[in-house]
């Protein structure tokens, strides 16, 4: 489990007044923080709240009533009193000065830049920059430099922030970044021959790029910013749980981005995580739920059928053959899946729950971030399907440990593995083989069942991270037609088989995880909210 | 005594030795009454020394003329960190050239002063970063640091007062930004030569983090005359505000340029018609820097009273800076020089704040513009504006020392600029 979280230290709060709104904030609150308190949210580009500021892009200056000339808010903390204002005629005036500076060498290629339409230097200058550039002079030519590992970088674009910079510096803690030669010569560079190809971590600094300086060859050229749906979802890459942001556009993922989350991830996710969403565009998708022709014997094909003749017949089927209930579940399965799966063992006198995981021999931390790491758990929800009372079984790549499965009186209840390590004719002995899947299955072709279910992009749920903490993901594509979560079938194969009426809604598929499990008592899907809940601090409150 | 020439007004306390080889040894400046004022110290109290200095009122020699024993009087007193004493010998402004001097012919001069200064402020390790390409400077000195080291006037027990203080030399690697305090402080640590944002104030986190005092290379060499010869003798030259003697450094149009040593309040009229031999050819003054590049230009008429204390230059309109005075004749192009200065300022912006960044080059790239014939009315109005913009708007004062000159220089020779500008309007 997590390191408990320490109780907030108490501060001495400080009264002041940002254009012209009250404010109470924390001592030791910086003015750009206070401002957005206030309602403001104050330009910058070198500020980035979980790095050291520099105070060096000088467009977050604001006048303090009092001060002989404008301060930087990034760096300047709140005091008693004070007045603050970041729309006054010399702020104002800077601000407009400052942004014409950053034009001069600036090339305005937005037409053909991948940052255009979520560019810092795009809004500002479009909300308070001259209408017209004063300098005529040719620019400065940089070009492109390619920066090792997924990074290009598109040095005329860049506004010198050295965010970049610090982050390699104080967040990976591999200073591989620097700044090269002094005044309008000056420009992030590499180390000699040394590229980012060393980092893990070092698509963050595409994320906190304030302009399209560096950019992600991955997604080059692949999008427009504004033509991407944003879903907040959870990194299903391993078990840290890093909150973050899926980008799609024609039902497909584009892009992970992170999504802030202090007490997780803070603004980061390592590279593995982000290139890890392929699977999830996926084809070979299982489009129809069908069923095992049984009326012709050695045909072996599967004829498709509706939802509910098959769920009834399938519930009928259970009924009588279940003698012993085997499921493999899958570490990407919700928890609301492995709830569903416990409410139907339950029903059919019990049984187990396996699942296999890939692991990694290597953590792959971020010194910078304490806690923030790749963990070596390749999956979301392994520690959701522990405290849940799955098993793990099989070896370290995620093959094998399921030799005992499949004597011919069992029922094999396969949900979301694709087994891709198993021989064709997986337990063809068993009494019952059910395949719950997104993707079709080699080894469970010959399969009793098959049931299309949505991906974890294609429906909304739960997972549990490495530090027990619950969080949330929400939907951002469209699973094929017939497609449902694996949830909600199980569910309804309960109901069918208890006689219970159970609705079918994410909701309450989460609300059953409180009867199962202690660690989940006391909490509700909506409790939950957009960065999760720490499962120990829930069972505490009891 | 000024070197090269020499004046019969001149007050030669620091400068006294130069051109003298004996004095530069250790035997030699022993013979000279070397080492007497840190002996001195060594018996008072370091609070003491800290008053003593406040008393005979000696500013800051680096530009600013901050006061030097207030400065010192800012380190915490019983804090159980190390101290570090820095002694700016990066002298890299354009028309000062007196540190140079002072490293050369009085070394022992400085490594006293700065041992005094590491005294009073608790310091045990000085660093002396003195420009790179100052090669005999460097050479002079380290012979120097070598022999109070064996004569143990540096190292673990100086003078046998049990008391440690070391000393190392660095030389930098060529950049007129490492001469901004904080930025030397930078460089001292292996980074990059950039000034760091204030707050913190070094005496509270200066290098390494740690409670710092930086000084000029010629406030420190004064110290040790101060301390042997009290406070109420350095007052006898100088003003109320502006106490003691100054190097001036006098470069340009006049007959005789080169380092004098002067009471503050002296007349820059008399400074360049009698000290410096009057201006070449008997050419009419035109313009004088009087404090160093970054400084505004003062035209002939503002020369006239000026008289050459912090407070003087400030009533002319400049500032006395590192009192640096670079004479200009009738026949100088005005636009051209402050061109060369923007340039300068162009190539040694550290790069960190944009308008410093951006402005000194776009400043340059204007000027060269006006210069080449194919400037306009309006290219006068946008330098005004853009260097308005570069004025108090940056971590250092780097881009506010471009301002300077291009803004007096508008001013005062508007029809320098107007004679360059074809097709424009010519008001005269
Ligand atoms: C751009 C810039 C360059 C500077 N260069 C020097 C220098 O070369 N030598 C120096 O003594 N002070 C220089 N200074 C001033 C120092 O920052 C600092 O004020 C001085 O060393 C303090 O010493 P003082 O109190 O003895 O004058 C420079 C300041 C700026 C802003
Ligand atoms: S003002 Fe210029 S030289 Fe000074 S810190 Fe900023 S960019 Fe560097």
């Amino acid at each position: 489990m997590a390191k408990k979280r320490q109780p907030p230290v108490e501060k001495a709060s400080v009264q002041l007044l940002v254009n012209d709104v009250e404010i109470t904030v924390p001592e030791g609150t910086t003015l750009l923080e206070a401002a957005k308190e206030a309602g403001t949210e104050v330009p910058h580009y070198c500020y980035h709240p979980e790095l050291s500021s520099p105070a060096q892009c000088r467009l977050c200056l604001v006048e303090v009533e009092g001060a002989p000339k404008l301060v930087p808010s990034c760096t300047t903390t709140v005091a008693e009193g004070q007045v603050v204002k970041t729309d006054s005629e010399s702020a104002t005036k800077m601000r407009q000065g400052v942004l014409e500076f950053y034009l001069v060498n600036h090339p305005l290629d937005c037409p053909i830049c991948d940052q255009s339409g979520e560019c810092d230097l795009q809004d500002f200058v479009f909300s308070e920059g001259r209408k017209h550039g004063r300098s005529k002079a040719a620019k400065r030519v940089i070009g492109r430099d390619d920066f090792g590992g997924d990074i290009l970088f598109y040095g005329d674009r860049c506004v010198m922030c050295t965010r970049c910079v610090r982050f390699m510096e104080e967040m990976e803690q591999k200073p591989i970044l620097t700044v090269v030669e002094r005044g309008n010569r000056a420009v992030i560079d590499t180390f000699f021959e040394q590229g980012l190809e060393e980092a893990e971590w070092a698509g963050n600094v595409v994320d906190i790029c304030p302009v399209g300086a560096l950019v992600s060859k991955d997604f080059l050229y692949k999008a427009r910013a504004w033509d991407l749906e944003h879903t907040p979802s959870i990194c299903p890459n391993c078990s840290m749980g890093c909150n973050i942001e899926i980008h799609t556009r024609d039902n497909l993922v584009q892009r992970f981005k992170p999504r802030k989350n202090i007490e997780v991830n803070g603004s980061w996710i390592c590279d593995y995580g982000r290139g890890g969403y392929e699977w999830l565009n996926q084809g070979g998708r299982i489009e129809k739920p069908t069923m095992k022709d049984t009326h012709e014997p050695g045909n072996g094909t599967q004829e498709p059928f509706g939802w509910e003749d098959l769920l009834r017949g399938l519930g009928a089927r259970l009924k009588e053959s279940a003698e012993s209930v085997d499921v493999i579940a899958s570490p990407v399965s919700s928890n609301e899946d492995l709830g569903a799966v416990l409410g139907l063992l339950k029903a059919l006198g019990g049984g187990k729950i396996l699942y296999r995981c890939p692991t990694s021999a290597e953590e792959v931390k971020l010194p910078g971030k304490e806690g923030l790491r790749r963990t070596n758990q390749l999956a979301p929800n392994v520690d959701g399907l522990k405290i849940l009372g799955a098993v793990n079984v099989g070896d370290g790549s995620g093959a094998g440990g399921l030799e005992d499965i499949g004597a011919s009186n069992s029922t094999v209840l396969v949900l979301g593995d694709r087994l891709e390590d198993q021989k064709d004719g997986f337990a063809e002995n068993a009494g019952l083989l059910v395949y719950l899947g997104s993707h079709a299955s080699q080894a469970l072709s010959q399969a009793d069942y098959i049931l299309p279910i949505t991906t974890y992009v294609e429906q909304e749920g739960t997972f549990v991270s490495s530090g027990g903490r619950v969080q949330r993901f929400s939907k951002g594509l469209e699973g094929p037609h017939a497609a449902r979560p694996a949830w909600s079938i199980l569910n309804e194969l309960t109901n069918i088989i208890s006689g219970s009426s159970d609705g079918d809604n994410v909701e309450e598929a989460f609300q059953k995880l409180s009867r199962i499990s202690d660690a989940f008592t006391g909490l509700s899907y909506e409790d939950i909210g957009p960065e999760g809940v720490q499962l120990d601090a829930v069972a505490k409150k009891d | 005594m000024g070197y090269p020439y020499s004046h019969a007004s001149e007050v030669s306390i620091i400068s006294k030795h130069f051109g003298d080889p004996d004095a530069r040894t250790l035997e030699g400046w022993k013979k000279r009454g070397g080492y007497e004022g840190l002996q001195k110290a060594l018996q008072m109290g370091p609070e003491e020394v800290i008053e003593l200095v406040k008393d005979s009122g000696l500013r800051g020699r680096g530009g600013a003329g901050f006061p030097t024993g207030l400065k010192w009087s800012f380190m915490p007193k019983d804090s159980k960190k190390p101290h570090y004493l820095l002694c700016n010998a990066d002298e890299s402004e354009p028309g000062t050239f007196k540190d140079r001097e002072l490293l050369r012919w009085a070394p022992h001069q400085l490594i006293e002063g700065c041992a005094i200064g590491a005294y009073a402020i608790g310091a045990e390790q000085i660093y002396i970063y003195c420009r790179g390409e100052f090669f005999e400077a460097n050479q002079v000195l380290a012979k120097a640091v070598e022999d109070a080291y064996e004569a143990g006037i540096l190292g673990q027990d100086v003078f046998g007062s049990g008391k440690r203080i070391e000393l190392t030399v660095h030389a930098g690697a060529g950049a007129y930004i490492c001469g901004e305090e904080t930025g030397l402080m930078n460089s001292l640590e292996g980074r990059r030569g950039e000034p760091r944002i204030k707050p913190p104030f070094p005496a509270a986190a200066g290098l390494f983090g740690l409670p710092t005092t930086i000084n000029n290379v010629e406030t420190l060499s004064a110290i040790p005359h101060i301390v042997a010869k009290g406070s109420d003798w350095y007052r006898k030259w100088g003003t109320e505000d502006s106490p003691g003697t100054k190097l001036f450094c006098v470069s340009g149009h006049v007959r005789r340029p080169g380092n004098y040593e002067l009471p503050l309040g002296f007349p820059l009229k008399e400074l360049i018609n009698e000290v410096c031999g009057g201006v070449v050819d008997g050419n009419a003054l035109k313009a004088v820097i009087p404090g160093g590049s970054s400084v505004p230009i003062l035209s002939a008429d503002q020369v006239e009273d000026c008289l050459l204390s912090y407070e003087g230059v400030q009533e002319a309109g400049s500032m006395l800076g590192c009192a640096s005075v670079i004479v200009m004749d009738e026949t100088t192009d005005v636009v051209h020089q402050v061109m060369r200065m923007s340039s300068f300022y162009a190539h040694e912006s550290c790069g960190q704040c944009t308008p410093c960044r951006e402005g000194t080059a776009w400043v340059t790239n204007i000027l060269k513009k006006l210069l080449a014939g194919k400037g306009t009315e309006e290219d006068l109005t946008t330098l005004m504006e853009l260097t308005d913009q570069m004025t108090g708007t940056t971590i250092c004062v780097l881009s506010d020392s471009v301002a300077a000159p291009v803004q007096s220089s508008i001013k005062y020779f508007r029809e320098d600029y107007q004679k360059l500008i074809k097709g424009g309007e010519v008001n005269g």
